[in-house]
């Protein structure tokens, strides 16, 4: 193939929970999925579609039951918990729909959050984290508290929180969710430009509008992809279906 | 480690940012460890020192002497004043001193002591005192500051010499304007030279009479030769009061036989009691063996360690679970932001060491409070009651330590729980 090695592969991911004795509900059944680098992934679905449970197992923050998850060449599938606390923290960056800005920090601190769990010298990389604050646009709000903070305002300290151990891909949940449409716009402009200068990025959202801006989309219904629109090649892809 | 160390450093100052958000209850919490370590040195400080006076007091009597007294007996006291003429007879003997000086293997010295109450005179001042008879080596074993003068010699021990040495309180009493060795006390009849000045070095204050620890003040001595005072005031000491008339013969009112070493006070002890029942079908003596004293007194002190102690250890466990429930509502309180921590890559052990850290912290507060307090409070105590407290090293490195241990043990649960987390589950956490 000539398209670029994608940095994430599923193969037959299948992610079973069991409730109570014998209730067994398959939340995702054998999905198959690979992402290029520079991609700008949507996917969309309707409650119980497996949506949530996809995010999860993208975020390394569960593990598959069955299948096999290559994240940047390696099987994060059955890694044990503590690799996969450094594994997360190093390739994935997060925004939440809620911030999830740990409130007692300020702007710059939140942004370091991620490098004191990769045992970075926080000294060294202060600048690093400036830099990022000016990229949201926040340098002059260094030593705010997300309190302190309007609801877009936080949610860019989010993107540069997720920025900061230059993760292979940024996955984002609902990221505009609890934001005005203006300010969500101004978020999602901020995602796009960082696609632009090579981010992968895969967003979960409900709202086409946010969707659009992806390169592919994928629908996601019954533990499956269901469906993919590609609304624009992928760079450096040949284009077409992954 | 650099890195690992500044990830110390941050995690401590984090710990004590997430602690001053809820400056109250962190104050709160700390208050039992407070309490507990506060309670661990002051308690020590006030047992140890009151067992340091009492162990203090029976050193000075020396632990390797074995002191004996002439006692009254019991069931001859009846008898006093009753029967006119009757002479009691009990005591202590110069045959006695001389036997134990002989036979008793490891014995060093025999110190006899007359002790006669009189009045001691001067011009128009006229103070009660006691009269002790003694030999020139007194000093030696009881332990006198010769302040003046000297104290009573062989030579005057030999010519039963009118001579005398006073206690210092004594002499300011007697010769408040003149120079006590320029002149004569008169006692009953005679008249004696002063010779010396001395000042008690052990007792300043108190006398142990009868194996007590409290007795009236020492500073009213008066000490002649022993052969004066078995001429001048014979071995008969008559007392008359309202009609009644009282007799009593005792020879020698105390014996102290210095051993060698503190090794043979434990053997010649039985010996010496062996020895005196021979001759004494009464028993008109006692036997004070500072050594066993001091060892009583050890052992009680010990006790009172063990019991301040396990008060003390009880309200730090009390301070201890008090922090638990603190730290376990704050891990529920604080699900949301150990589920964001974890999803930006902490592990689970970072996570403990995060609330571990904070749990050490509010211990370690909470310990250098109390033993600042727990300094503090011996000196208001010692200010307050004249009471002496000792704080001693050891048992505020013990307070701060327990404390810490504390920190590390209870917060070790909630630390745990934090970990233990489903990191899906503590993000959806409202």
């Amino acid at each position: 193939m000539a398209a670029a090695q994608p940095i994430i592969r599923l193969e037959g991911i299948e992610k079973r929970y069991v409730l109570g004795e014998d209730i067994e509900v398959r939340a995702l059944r054998g999905v198959d999925l690979a992402i290029t680098p520079g991609s700008y992934v949507a996917i969309m679905g309707p409650s119980g579609s497996g949506k949530s449970t996809m995010l999860n197992l993208l975020g390394c923050l569960d593990r598959p039951t069955g299948g096999r998850y290559f994240l940047g060449g390696t099987d994060v599938s059955v890694m044990p918990d503590d690799e996969l606390s450094r594994a997360r923290g190093r390739m994935i960056g997060f925004i939440f729909q809620s911030y999830n800005l740990i409130a007692q920090l300020t702007v710059i601190e939140n942004i370091q959050v991620p490098l004191l769990y990769q045992g970075k010298d926080l000294n060294a990389l202060h600048g690093h984290c400036v830099k990022l604050a000016e990229l949201v646009g926040l340098s002059d709000r260094l030593h705010h508290r997300p309190s302190q903070l309007s609801g877009g305002q936080q949610q860019r300290v989010a993107v540069a929180r997720s920025l900061v151990n230059d993760p292979l891909m940024i996955l984002a949940d609902e990221p505009t969710g609890n934001l005005d449409s203006r300010t969500g716009a101004e978020v999602l402009d901020l995602i796009d430009r960082l696609n632009g200068e090579g981010k992968t990025i895969v967003l979960v959202t409900h709202d086409d509008r946010v969707a659009s801006r992806a390169h592919r989309v994928l629908h996601m219904q019954d533990g499956l992809i269901e469906r993919e629109v590609v609304n624009r090649p992928v760079p450096g892809a040949n284009g077409g279906p992954a | 480690m650099t890195p690992f160390h500044t990830q110390l450093v941050s995690i401590v100052r984090l710990g004590i940012k997430s602690l001053l958000l809820h400056k109250l209850r962190a104050a709160l919490t700390m208050l039992g460890i407070i309490f507990g370590v506060c309670s661990v040195i002051a308690m020590l400080a006030i047992g140890e020192g009151a067992s340091y006076e009492a162990q203090e007091a029976i050193k000075k009597l020396g632990s390797d002497n074995i002191i004996l007294r002439s006692v009254k007996p019991a069931d001859d006291a009846k008898l006093t004043g009753t029967s006119r003429g009757f002479a009691l007879d009990y005591g202590l003997t110069y045959a006695d001193a001389a036997r134990i000086q002989a036979t008793i293997p490891g014995v060093k010295r025999v110190l006899p002591v007359r002790i006669i109450r009189e009045n001691a005179r001067f011009a128009q001042n006229n103070i009660p005192c006691q009269v002790l008879g003694t030999l020139p080596f007194y000093p030696e074993i009881v332990g006198l500051d010769l302040l003046r003068g000297r104290f009573l010699t062989e030579t005057d021990e030999r010519h039963q010499a009118n001579i005398c040495v006073l206690t210092a309180g004594l002499a300011q009493r007697l010769f408040p304007y003149q120079d006590p060795l320029e002149h004569s006390v008169r006692i009953d009849a005679f008249y004696y030279q002063v010779v010396g000045i001395v000042r008690e070095k052990n007792m300043p204050e108190q006398r142990t009479q009868g194996g007590q620890m409290d007795g009236e003040p020492l500073d009213n001595n008066v000490y002649v030769p022993l052969t004066t005072s078995r001429s001048r005031f014979g071995e008969m000491i008559i007392r008359r009061s309202a009609g009644s008339e009282e007799r009593e013969k005792v020879e020698l009112h105390q014996i102290t036989v210095q051993m060698r070493d503190a090794a043979s006070v434990e053997t010649a002890d039985p010996q010496i009691k062996t020895l005196l029942s021979h001759f004494h079908s009464k028993m008109d003596y006692e036997t004070i063996v500072p050594l066993q004293l001091l060892r009583q007194a050890e052992q009680t002190k010990r006790i009172f360690n063990v019991v301040l102690g396990s008060i003390a250890a009880i309200s730090l466990l009390v301070g201890g679970i008090g922090i638990m429930n603190i730290m376990l509502a704050t891990v529920t309180e604080r699900t949301r932001e150990i589920g964001i921590r974890r999803a930006l890559g902490a592990r689970k052990r970072d996570i403990t060491l995060q609330f571990l850290v904070e749990t050490v912290v509010l211990a370690l507060g909470g310990g250098t409070i109390g033993v600042v307090i727990g300094i503090l409070v011996p000196f208001a105590v010692t200010h307050l009651t004249e009471m002496k407290t000792i704080v001693t090293w050891w048992s505020v490195v013990i307070a701060f330590g327990i404390s810490a241990a504390i920190g590390v043990i209870f917060g070790l649960y909630p630390a745990k729980a934090a970990a233990e987390l489903d990191p899906i589950e503590a993000l959806r956490h409202e």
